[in-house]
């Protein structure tokens, strides 16, 4: 930033006029103004969510945002859900974790296109990565783009990416008071999965309560019910997300 | 921890609007939080001194308006105020809640020179 007025000049000194050899042209007024600004401080990551809703809609992709705390089992859902209905539908994936390219190479593994973004110190994507993501990657037309977010329940839930649906995971070895401690990200999410259903009988982890916990928060929110390890449910899910794919109707 | 990334989407925005201006500088700045926006009030706090540091909001006094949080039922049309996602309908117990307010997290004004 210049010092001299203020303003984001950054490194390129070319378009700079504050030497000694000309006068300063900058059009200062030094009164006080008052600026009715009525801007949601997050509408540049929202600006950006629309433009990949939209492109999103062009290419007839379907984007679903997956969020939920680290060690649920997304990464696990996913590589299941990838080579269960790789006859049937094309993917792709995006994974956000703040290190390794662990989960991207899990991916890799079942055939399916991936881009890995590290965050760093970020604990959560926002739209801008995606929008740089997309432009790498390139998802195919008619295809399903899952974004596997940064394992956290807190922070991803305010960044809107431009997906259409945000599926929220717990498993089963958390507590069932979850959407009542994370409430933020159950309220904004559309389809709660359960996971790892078939610990059940060695957690003290109510189905009951969590679902009554996660209505609470969101009586619209659809719930899944299933487990990777012994398959129950997955039908379910996979019949979920087969009626979210829109297909052309062939004339 | 998104509270950084908030306070330095505030600087991006405060700085564009001053250099819209013609300001150098900004003295004081609004902000509207609602009780439901996801902001831990502490964490903003921290954030701030650090996000601020050599900005042009580095001695801006900064004046916040806490917007307490609305629903209404959407069984019986009662509007009630709320604290929690997870609050009832007073009048008829049901959890059938749009929420009316109290989501907002958004810059009202800065003043500038």
């Amino acid at each position: 930033m210049c010092a001299t007025c203020g303003c984001d000049s950054g490194n390129n000194e070319q378009y700079h006029h504050h030497n000694e050899n000309h006068q300063h042209n900058h059009d200062h007024s030094h009164e006080k103004k008052l600026i009715d600004v009525e801007k949601d401080v997050l509408y540049q990551n929202n600006l950006l969510a629309e433009r990949n809703r939209g492109y999103f809609e062009a290419k007839n992709i379907l984007a679903l945002n997956l969020v939920s705390s680290p060690g649920s089992g997304k990464t696990s859902l996913l590589e299941k859900t990838l080579v269960d209905l790789k006859s049937e539908l094309t993917f792709a994936v995006i994974e956000g974790d703040q290190q390794t390219t662990n989960d991207a190479d899990r991916i890799h593994a079942t055939g399916t296109k991936v881009t890995q973004i590290n965050t760093g110190k970020g604990c959560h994507l926002d739209s801008h990565m995606i929008l740089h993501a997309l432009q790498g990657m390139k998802p195919s037309e008619n295809s399903v783009l899952f974004i596997e977010n940064v394992g956290n329940l807190v922070c991803p839930a305010m960044f809107d990416l431009g997906e259409k649906e945000r599926v929220v995971i717990i498993s089963v070895t958390e507590g069932d008071d979850k959407p009542l401690k994370y409430p933020d990200m159950f309220y904004s999410s559309t389809l709660c999965i359960i996971n790892k259903i078939d610990l059940l009988p060695y957690v003290p982890f109510s189905l009951d309560k969590v679902k009554e916990n996660a209505k609470k928060i969101n009586p619209s929110l659809e719930i899944v019910e299933l487990s990777c390890t012994s398959g129950e449910g997955l039908q379910t899910w996979y019949n979920w997300l087969k009626s979210k794919v829109f297909i052309e109707e062939t004339v | 921890m998104h509270e950084l990334s908030i306070v330095m989407s505030i600087v991006n925005i405060a700085k564009q609007q001053a250099l819209d201006a013609n300001a150098s500088t900004v003295d004081e700045i609004e902000l509207d939080i609602g009780t439901l926006s996801g902001i831990e009030m502490d964490a903003l706090e921290f954030a701030w001194k650090q996000g601020i540091k050599q900005t042009i909001l580095e001695h801006a006094t900064k004046k916040i308006n806490r917007i307490e949080a609305k629903a209404k039922c959407l069984d019986c049309n009662a509007e009630f105020n709320i604290q929690h996602y997870y609050d009832a309908c007073p009048v008829c117990g049901e959890h059938f809640i749009t929420i009316l307010k109290g989501k907002e997290l958004r810059i009202k004004s800065l003043i500038v020179s």
